[in-house]
């Protein structure tokens, strides 16, 4: 029976289908719902790691052990897996592995625009790209299929409009695929430059066969229509360019996407008249083309930003334009923002009123960085937070009481915890913040070392946060509720100027948890409102202002009461009446 | 022929309700179906968009500007986003619900006044729905998604059995009933 499925839930099929054992991630928008997917299988060990390196590795423990495994992330994710990656091509496999990557053409929910595929070339590995749920989960088998075949652990790249795309997909059975023996080859697994050499000369070796492969790989497919444009493509952006053009074009879909079939490649070229080359983000099949000799047209006509649709290529190879109507007047941006009860709201209210420089950090709080916010100075990576604050503050030590890091319960799980133990080992004096929600918030809530449950639902021992900066050797350690403003500006007050380094964990579950108990909605006296405005500075899209006054939504307020605290005037009251706490 | 059809609303509207109800519909109809949705950053209460599209061969999951058949709009502003993505002669359903975005709340933008009729007259075949009177009287504000739904139904040739079969497929059996009568007051039953 067919299904219709996700491009990510397709993938965990396929792997569930092709016999995988072991398999760990962390979460990273678009390639999130791979592993939740897969959790639902009893038949696979699933689990959130606390990074992608500890994932990658973990994946490769169990390759090396002899079962077939997998891991996932997002493309920046693959930064941070680079490590064990690049050395496990030298390695190879005993069980089949699979790295899964989703790239983010857009920018839909991430902080860069990075080709995933360039580390395919640079590792060395042969890369899958998949263009529909079907193929997400047949190239899974494919994938295994190579991977044991050639030794080397293979790349799956996905991209935002393949993982949350759904089309129907058909479920078989899985397939048992016994765990292989596993035998001590120091030779094999142990890097180490005597062993690494010869290593290389393996790998080089099979770039060659892998090479071969591509040639004749059904995954590279030719699609003879109309001859007078061809059209060199991979993944979503063969099926914009298939909506566009149709039969008035021929095609040669790559599945394999690295190494590139260059024979196969000339072949087509020499049978179209004009070959174009559509791939979205960077010139990688383009460029290869011209290395190889063959004359072709890409970026030129459609660019390195931004996702691709076939308007785009209608109107660069056809001049045919779409009729559309635009509205007659601006419409606002509609920019998501922190919801109502939000723990996060009332610390950035904070930040901003004290005027601090701040270092952010990635998830939901980076919201905090936009208008009428406006809190956040910068913002890199993944753990970044601290680091910067500790490279800031040698620079500009006599900013430091007026400087911090923010940073959340599972980034700083993630690798906030090596950049405290720089900052305090190396003599830095920051102030960090530990947003802890209790959860991974932006990616839908999964569950981190801190929050006591795993991927599979077991309870287990929480990593306490405090108990970590405690270990690493902060002696200034205290937890605030967020809601209570007050509160939190006194503890900046007295960590701020302290030379030494400090945490304050800023702690309390995300307003979305099933388990967080609301207070009822609060509402305005519209008699006492004078209209200031000064409840709109938290930014809680909860409350708007009207010509009688300010108004609270209560079918949006979870009654935090935040907003109660910003009234002069005692306007704003909650469900019993109160103005004030 | 694909058929395009785009559901746009604001992040936690329960949009994503609407299409995985209409996925479940168009699953069981024969024809090669694509759904594309976008999760994570873009669902904190920002604009949310959903595909669906159905036909022989579908390939590209996403609509492009003048492309789409029937556009479902959960919200005002958000209808006046999406009318750049109606093909000639398509057809826009809104409802009639203003959500102030973050820009308008500090006072950075203005809300547009009167869009429904501005958008009429720009030729669009707009039919607006107090969707939330409905839901209530179906016995739940939240089944707005579903009210919508059934309005969108009067413009799609699918029997009311095969709407029942695929609600029932995709909400849980407590709240079926609700929804169910939610889909018939949208339907206009």
């Amino acid at each position: 029976m067919k299904r219709l499925m996700l491009g990510n839930e397709a993938v965990a099929r396929g792997l569930y289908e092709a016999g995988c054992r072991v398999a760990s991630a962390y979460p990273g928008t678009p390639s999130t719902e791979i592993m939740e997917c897969l959790a639902k299988y009893p038949e696979v060990y699933t689990e959130w790691a606390p990074n992608e390196k500890v994932a990658c590795e973990t994946a490769m423990g169990a390759a090396i052990a002899g079962g077939r495994s997998f891991c996932a992330m997002k493309h920046v994710g693959l930064n941070v897996a680079a490590d064990p990656l690049f050395t496990a091509s030298y390695t190879g496999i005993n069980g089949g592995f699979i790295l899964a990557v989703a790239d983010d053409q857009g920018l839909h929910s991430s902080q860069n625009e990075q080709d995933s595929r360039h580390y395919a070339r640079a590792a060395k590995l042969p890369m899958l790209e998949p263009a529909d749920s079907v193929e997400c989960k047949d190239f899974v088998t494919e994938a295994y299929r190579i991977s044991e075949t050639y030794d080397t652990p293979v790349m799956l790249r996905l991209s935002t409009r393949v993982s949350h795309s759904q089309g129907q997909v058909e479920e078989l059975p899985r397939t048992e695929v016994p765990v292989k023996d596993y035998v001590k080859d120091s030779w094999k697994y142990v890097m180490m430059p005597g062993q690494a050499k010869k290593r290389h000369h393996i790998v080089e070796e099979r770039s060659l066969a892998l090479a071969k492969l591509a040639e004749e790989t059904p995954l590279n497919q030719i699609e003879w229509h109309d001859r007078k444009i061809g059209i060199i493509s991979a993944g979503i952006a063969y099926q914009y360019a298939f909506e566009a053009l149709g039969e008035k074009a021929s095609y040669l879909k790559l599945g394999m996407i690295h190494p590139l079939p260059t024979e196969k490649i000339r072949a087509f070229a020499a049978e179209v008249d004009e070959l174009y080359v559509i791939e979205e983000l960077d010139n990688i099949i383009e460029s290869w083309c011209r290395q190889i000799g063959v004359a072709c047209k890409g970026k030129e006509l459609f660019g390195f930003e931004g996702e691709y649709d076939q308007r785009r290529i209608r109107t660069a190879l056809l001049g045919e334009t779409a009729e559309a109507v635009d509205f007659d007047g601006a419409v606002p941006m509609r920019p998501p923002v922190m919801c109502p009860g939000c723990p996060h709201r009332g610390l950035f209210y904070t930040l901003n009123k004290l005027k601090l420089t701040v270092t952010g950090d990635i998830g939901c709080y980076t919201l905090g960085a936009n208008a009428p916010l406006n809190a956040i100075d910068a913002c890199l990576c993944m753990g970044a937070s601290i680091s910067m604050l500790h490279g800031f503050e040698k620079i500009r030590p006599e900013a430091a009481d007026r400087t911090v890091a923010v940073i959340g319960d599972s980034t700083f799980m993630h690798s906030g915890i090596t950049s405290l133990t720089n900052l305090v080992y190396n003599q830095g004096f920051g102030t960090v913040i530990i947003l802890d929600n209790s959860i991974t918030g932006m990616t839908g809530h999964q569950d981190n070392p801190s929050t006591g449950k795993t991927l599979k639902g077991d309870i287990v021992d929480k990593i306490s946060i405090d108990a970590i900066c405690a270990a690493l050797g902060v002696k200034r350690i205290r937890v605030v509720d967020p809601y209570d403003m007050a509160a939190l500006e006194a503890a900046l007050k007295e960590e701020l100027p302290v030379r030494e380094p400090s945490v304050i964990i800023s702690r309390r579950p995300c307003a979305l948890l099933k388990e967080v108990v609301h207070q009822p909605p609060f509402h305005v006296d519209a008699e006492k409102c004078k209209k200031c405005k000064n409840c709109l500075k938290i930014g809680c899209p909860a409350l708007r202002i009207t010509p009688e006054g300010a108004v609270i939504d209560d079918t949006l307020c979870l009654g935090c009461g935040l907003c109660r605290d910003m009234c002069a005037f005692g306007a704003i009251l909650d469900a019993k009446g109160a103005a004030k706490k | 022929m694909t058929k395009s059809i785009m559901i746009v609303g604001v992040g936690g509207q329960g949009t994503l309700l609407t299409s995985r109800i209409l996925g479940a519909l168009l699953c069981g109809s024969g024809c090669d179906v694509k759904l594309s949705e976008v999760h994570g950053m873009s669902q904190r209460g920002g604009s949310v968009i959903t595909y669906v599209k159905y036909g022989d061969r579908v390939a590209s999951p996403i609509i492009a500007p003048g492309e789409a058949d029937l556009i479902l709009a959960f919200e005002l502003l958000e209808a006046a986003r999406a009318l750049p993505y109606l093909k000639k002669g398509g057809r826009i359903i809104a409802n009639n619900q203003e959500i102030m975005p973050m820009p308008v709340i500090t006072g950075a933008a203005d809300y547009p006044a009167d869009i429904a009729a501005r958008v009429q007259a720009l030729g669009a075949d707009l039919v607006t729905v107090d969707a939330l009177p409905l839901a209530l009287e179906a016995g739940n504000a939240k089944a707005v998604n579903v009210v919508l739904l059934g309005v969108l139904s009067r413009s799609l040739s699918f029997t009311e059995e095969a709407w029942r079969n695929a609600i029932e497929s995709t909400v849980p059996p407590k709240f079926l009933e609700a929804n169910w009568k939610a889909f018939l007051l949208g339907r206009g039953k």
